[in-house]
């Protein structure tokens, strides 16, 4: 089972700083792949009913994932994350932000740093999060729950029919 | 331009107001005694904090005092722990993928 496995989420307020910690029961070689690979990706970086759609991803420096969150209703929220840094592996960077459907971006977008360590089996994945303002952090929120205002039945047949 | 939470207590010396006011409601004179600080840098201040809603003026006599608005602040980390849901729900769906995909490793 899962649940020994560590999930640390820090807020900095004053440093503009989300900082998420998480351990996966596999292989880092394995969780790389999950992080870095566009069809590993659009299978679990939407919370359920959402889903992910990458448009493309160049998985290099200056290289982009241009992608969509898509809710039931078929909402598309588009999100372009341009690689800055990649040691493969174990640290990859990026920056993130929201964009039009052809790929204008509204800046200013936030930081992401991804790290990535293994021991015993277990691979540790620390993310940081830097945000110029909080604003931006909360778009972060709104693509992942736009148009999440069904009813909770509505939700319940919809679970079931993707289960 | 409505006033960012993140960068209204980014700044140190809001910080220091809002951990002082959220003891006692003070006059933006008492604020400017307390900080050492002209009257016009402590009402820069009181209109970030103002505008983002952290603290609410009310008038007492011929005097305003300043209240710090913990709704706000319940508010801003009520945000936050929807963020940290939203994440758990990630990860733990990270967690299906990977024991399905394991075994072609």
């Amino acid at each position: 089972m899962n649940n020994d496995l560590l999930f640390d989420f820090n807020v900095d307020k004053a440093a503009k700083t989300v900082y998420i910690t998480r351990e996966f029961n596999a292989g880092q070689s394995l969780v790389w792949d999950a992080f870095t690979k566009a069809e590993l990706l659009d299978q679990w970086v939407a919370p359920a009913p959402m889903r992910a759609k990458t448009k493309y991803m160049n998985f290099e420096v200056g290289g982009r994932r241009f992608y969509a969150m898509i809710s039931p209703d078929g909402q598309e929220r588009w999100v372009v994350q341009e690689f800055t840094s990649i040691t493969p592996k174990t640290n990859f960077k990026l920056y993130n932000a929201f964009a039009d459907k052809d790929e204008n971006r509204e800046l200013p977008g936030s930081d992401w740093d991804y790290n990535f360590s293994e021991q015993n089996g277990i691979t540790k994945v620390d993310i940081t999060i830097y945000n110029e303002s909080f604003e931006r952090l909360e778009k972060l929120l709104e693509g992942f729950t736009i148009g999440f205002t069904m009813s909770l039945q509505n939700l319940e047949e919809l679970l079931a029919t993707l289960s | 331009m409505k006033q960012d939470i993140f960068q209204a207590i980014a700044d140190p010396t809001r910080r220091a107001i809002l951990t002082l006011i959220a003891i006692q409601a003070l006059t933006p004179n008492a604020m400017a005694e307390k900080f050492d600080m002209t009257r016009q840098a402590v009402s820069k201040h009181i209109k970030v904090l103002h505008e983002c809603e952290l603290i609410k003026p009310e008038q007492s006599g011929r005097e305003i005092y300043y209240h710090f608005n913990a709704k706000k602040m319940q508010e801003f980390d009520h945000w936050l722990a929807q963020f940290r849901q939203n994440w758990e729900t990630q990860f733990n769906q990270l967690d299906q993928l990977l024991t399905t995909i394991k075994p072609q490793e």
